[in-house]
This record gives C-alpha cells, structure tokens and sequence, in this order.
C-alpha cells in the first residue's frame, strides 16, 4: 500500500498531490503536459526533495518532512522505468538487468544467472550480450522493466513507457506491458498522457491537472462521469456546471439548461455530442433546449463529423456527412442547435 | 552545382600561412641525421633525458587524473561559493607563461619560498631541483586542461543516468564509479592524454623551479636546448621525436580537433 501527500514547487509548478495505491492494483496518473506527473513520480522515488508532505510504502516511512525523514533514493525498494528507458549504454542487457543485484551486493555470477532468468522470462535471452543502442524500442522497454524488477522492489513506477516509440509499434507493445504488469503482484503506478493508453492499462485512473488531483476512479467511472473540462476533452463529449432546481440548470455562462433528471445542487451536465442535433431553421416540437449559433470548424473524423458551435452556448456536435450536405453546413454559417432534456445526464459535482 | 570560386587574396594568404607552418616541419624532417638517428638518440643524454621525461609526465598525468577528477566533479556539480573564481585562478596556469609558474612554484615550495621550510622542517621534504618538483611543475600547468575537460564532459552527460543507478540501489561512490565515470570516458581520455602532452613539452616552469639537472629533472625539451648548442644532430633527433608524438596525439584525439561539428 502506498500514501503519497506530496507538496512541492519546482519554477511555475505547484505540485499538491495525493495519490493511493494498494498491491495488486495498475494506477494509471493522467494528465496533460506539465501537470506534474513526473514530478510526482519521482518525488515518490526519491529523486525530488518534497517541501512537506509523507510518503510511505507498506508502513515504512520513506519520507515526512514533518519529522524530518527521507530515505534516499538508493534504499527505496522502488523500481523506476524512465522515459526513454535510460538503459546504461556502456553496459550489456544483461549487466543493465543484473545492476540493481549488483549494486544491492549480490556477486557478478549470481547477478547474471539472475539476469538472464529474467531477461529470459522477457523473451530476450538472445540480446544478453547485446548493448542496449542495439534493441528496438519496444525491446529497450521490456529491458528496462527487467531492470526495474530484477531484485522484486514492492513498488513499480513507469514513466510514459510508451511515449518513446513509434505509433506503430505502441499497439504491439502496450499488450505486452500488459500482460509484464499483471506478472508483477507489488503495487504499479503508471503515467501517462494519452489517454486510451490510460483507459487500457488502468484499473483506477488518477487525474491530475496543474499540479493537482482533479479526479480519480475507474476508467469508466471517470469517462462516463467527467469532472474537468480536459477529461471531457479527452473523452470528447461537452461537458457543463451549473446549479441546478427541478430540472433546471443555471451555468456559470448565464444560460440554462432543461434536463429531465431531478438533481438538486452544483452539478455537471454532459451532453455526449451524438445527442446533439443541428437544424437549419428553428426546430418545432418538443426538444427543451434550443439555441443559434454558427458553426466555428467541421472535423472529419472516421464516419462522423465533429462540427463545433459556437452561440450562446459553445458545443459540439457530431452527425454524418450526409447531414452535413443537407444542412448545407459550412464554416461560418448559421445553424440551429436543439438538445432533449432526455440527453443530458446530470451528476454532482 | 559547381564549388564557388574562392577570391584570389584568400588563397595566397591561406597558402602563406599553411607554408608558414609545414615549412619548420619540412626543414626538421630533411635536416635529420637519418643515417645515425638510432645512435643520436641512444646516446646517454638523450637516453637520461627520455627517462626523465618519461617519468615526469606519466606521474603528472596521474596526479592530474587524481586531484582533476575530483576537482572537476566539484566545479561541475556543486555550486559553492566563490566557485567561479577559484575555477578561474586554478584555470589561470593554462595561459600563464610557464615561467611566472615556476617563479611562483619557486616562491611556495622552495627552500625560500612559503611553504618550502615548513615541508623541510616537518617531513625533511626539499623540493627544489628534485625530479619531483619536475613532476609538479609539469602538473601545474597541465592539470587544468584535464580538469575543464572533464568538467564539460560532466556537464555534457545525461545526469538522469545517475539517477536511474540510484533507484537501482547504487550509492553515491557506486554511481561515480560504474555510470558516471564510464559515461564521461571519453572526456577522462582526452584531458589525460592532453594534460600528458602538455606535461611532456613544459619548459618554462621545469626549469625554474627544478633546474636543468640532467637525469635528474632535464626533460627533452630541456635537453633539445643543450643539445643545440653541443650536439645540433641530437636537438634534432629530440626534436623530431617530439614532433612525432604530438602528431600521434593529434591522431589519437582527432574527434575533438581534426573534425568539425
């Protein structure tokens, strides 16, 4: 089980996080560029000082500013895989694998035997004696998770591991992680910025923005239910916050929103963009929430077309082509927006 | 795409220049005692003087890898006080004339000199024209190229290196030694191998603060001057000697200096 309260400045980041994690379990740490997940990382291992705050791992007490303790880096049982793996490349595969053992004192003969069961476990008994500049990207990758395990830490820590290779062995690679991560029993906290890498690795997703924890839960739980406008982004659907009575909800924006859930409070509203129906001229009928507005860009996107607009409230919403056509949408041009109250799924917020 | 045309006032000038340096080597090579060169450079001067050389250079390459490394750790890794100027006056050998440095060496470690009695009064240590104070003439001007280039070379490296290494379980003294130390050998090799050439052609400083003895602190370069007055064949034996070795250097360190970019 890890606690992690990390506080810390580091130039224009102010980093307040706290991150859970128990064995067993693949926490993936989202966010955009920036937000301090690296930071976090490696504050967790040792490598950032923190400016108040407790880390401990399984009851240990790895660092409390409070009381003064930090166990430096070196006599964490933590293991890293950095971005770019950071493979020593002055040693072998086999010498990368077996430095934890050595550096931990165990003898060269043992540490290679130890090496090379791993590296053999990791289909990679033949780059034994290979140099790291050798091996493809997604070899690296599984080299450096050998390292990281090597001398079994209680806690795994992996920097982007994917961010280093091409898109098209991402696929490839992230199934092989997969399966690597779930041969490890300690506790795995992984960070990430793209999210279907996030949604297929986690079991529980933490967000972090600007340095803090925005939300956190299971990957549906957070898609389904968005809390920020970059998760919403991510996940591509529109997402608003207002007050909401009988139905009603008042947003920040000063409109209002009719939807058919009773939900009482602070509130967000999501509106998946398919639920979204343009029209030329005013709709007649029944849809509660009708406004105007133009129509700021159209984005192609597999059978779909995403079509932002703006108005008195800015949305997107999705249709085919052939409504385009009809519509005779164009950047620029005015439309007519209409969503049912049926549509909107309200939760607190 | 035809190659431009360089203007006329550039070539001559750049021929000028190129003549004005191969022009020493040619009369170097073409004046050479060739048909006695074997016995020119056996005979017990040369011979003692190759000794000494020897012998001073390697030992102030070892102290400047010892005392450099360290040095250059320090300058590049932790920003202490004053740090730019003790760099800067621990730098200053490197332009200083060789000459000022003996003077001072003189002045520090002689029998006169600040520290020289107390060394002699303590330890019964006297420098002044011993081979050791040869070998710390040679270090003190040649130790700061191994100390700047060691420095870039630390400040060059990926230090996230390290701290992989640490999360691996290595210490700070396991780190040095099995990361950092390999990462930067191709700097450790340049600064030794110039801080050793260095080393091999100091004169000024020799001769001021330890003397002209021969077999005891006269090192080639020293020896060419004398030979040049009794025995021109063996300066220029010495000489060419010399000249061969730098050229080997400039061979062993040829991506540093012979190719840009």
């Amino acid at each position: 089980m890890l606690h992690a309260e990390v506080g810390l400045q580091l130039g224009t980041l102010a980093l307040d996080a706290t991150l859970d994690a128990k064995a067993g379990e693949i926490v993936v740490l989202l966010g955009p560029n920036g937000a301090g997940k690296t930071t976090l990382l490696r504050a967790i291992a040792g490598l950032t000082p923190l400016a108040r705050g407790e880390v401990t791992l399984d009851g240990a007490v790895l660092d409390d500013v409070a009381r003064g303790v930090h166990v430096p880096a070196e006599r964490r049982p933590i293991g890293v895989v950095f971005q770019e793996y950071l493979l020593f490349p002055h040693q072998t595969v086999a010498e990368n694998v077996g430095f934890g053992l050595r550096a931990r004192g165990v003898d060269r003969v043992h540490a290679r035997a130890r090496a090379l069961e791993w590296l053999d476990r990791f289909e990679l008994a033949a780059y034994a004696d290979a140099r790291p500049r050798s091996l493809s990207g997604g070899q690296a990758q599984r080299v450096a998770l050998a390292r990281a395990l090597a001398y079994t830490p209680r806690l795994l820590l992996l920097d982007e591991p994917l961010a280093a290779l091409d898109a098209s062995a991402r696929g490839e690679v992230r199934r092989d992680l997969k399966r690597h991560l779930a041969s490890f029993d300690g506790i795995r906290v992984l960070i990430t910025h793209d999210p279907l890498e996030a949604i297929a690795l986690a079991d529980r997703l933490v967000i972090l923005e600007e340095g803090r924890v925005v939300q956190t839960g299971t990957p549906s739980d957070v898609t389904q239910r968005p809390r920020t406008r970059y998760v919403a982004d991510l996940v591509g659907v529109n997402l608003f916050r207002g007050r909401a009575k009988a139905g009603l909800i008042s947003l920040e924006s000063g409109s209002t929103l009719q939807s058919a859930e009773e939900l009482d409070g602070d509130v967000f509203a999501l509106i998946h963009p398919r639920a979204v129906a343009l029209h030329r001229h005013r709709p007649e009928g029944s849809p509660r929430n009708v406004w105007r507005g133009r129509t700021r860009s159209l984005d192609l996107q597999g059978d779909r077309v995403r079509v932002a607009v703006d108005g008195e409230l800015a949305i997107v919403a999705e249709v085919t082509p052939a409504a385009i056509r009809d519509l005779a949408l164009a950047q620029g041009g005015e439309v007519w927006v209409s969503v049912k109250a049926t549509e909107i799924s309200v939760y607190h917020a | 795409m035809t190659p431009e045309r360089p203007p006329l006032p550039v070539i001559i000038a750049a021929a000028v220049a190129i003549a004005f340096f191969l022009i020493p080597i040619a009369g170097l090579i073409a004046r050479a005692p060739w048909a006695t060169a074997v016995e020119e450079l056996t005979r017990p001067e040369a011979l003692a003087a190759l000794r000494v050389s020897f012998v001073v250079s390697v030992a102030s390459t070892i102290l400047a890898v010892f005392f450099g490394v360290p040095l250059a750790w320090l300058y590049a890794r932790v920003a202490f006080p004053g740090r730019d100027v003790v760099r800067a006056l621990t730098t200053l050998p490197m332009i200083l004339p060789p000459v000022v440095g003996g003077v001072a060496l003189l002045f520090a470690f002689g029998r006169a000199g600040l520290i020289g009695p107390v060394l002699d009064g303590l330890f019964g240590i006297r420098l002044s024209f011993t081979t050791l104070a040869a070998v710390l003439a040679a270090f003190f001007v040649s130790a700061p190229f191994l100390v700047l280039t060691v420095e870039a070379g630390l400040r060059s490296m990926d230090r996230r290196f390290e701290e992989a290494a640490r999360t691996l379980g290595a210490g700070r003294w396991l780190v040095f030694r099995d990361v950092t130390l390999p990462l930067i050998g191709p700097s450790l090799f340049a600064g030794a191998v110039l801080a050793w050439a260095r080393g091999l052609g100091e004169f000024g400083a020799t001769i001021t603060f330890a003397g002209n003895l021969p077999g005891v602190t006269q090192t080639l370069p020293l020896a060419v001057l004398v030979a040049l007055e009794s025995r021109p064949e063996v300066a220029l034996m010495l000489s060419l000697l010399l000249l061969a070795i730098s050229a080997v250097v400039l061979v062993a360190l040829r991506d540093r200096y012979l190719r840009l970019a």
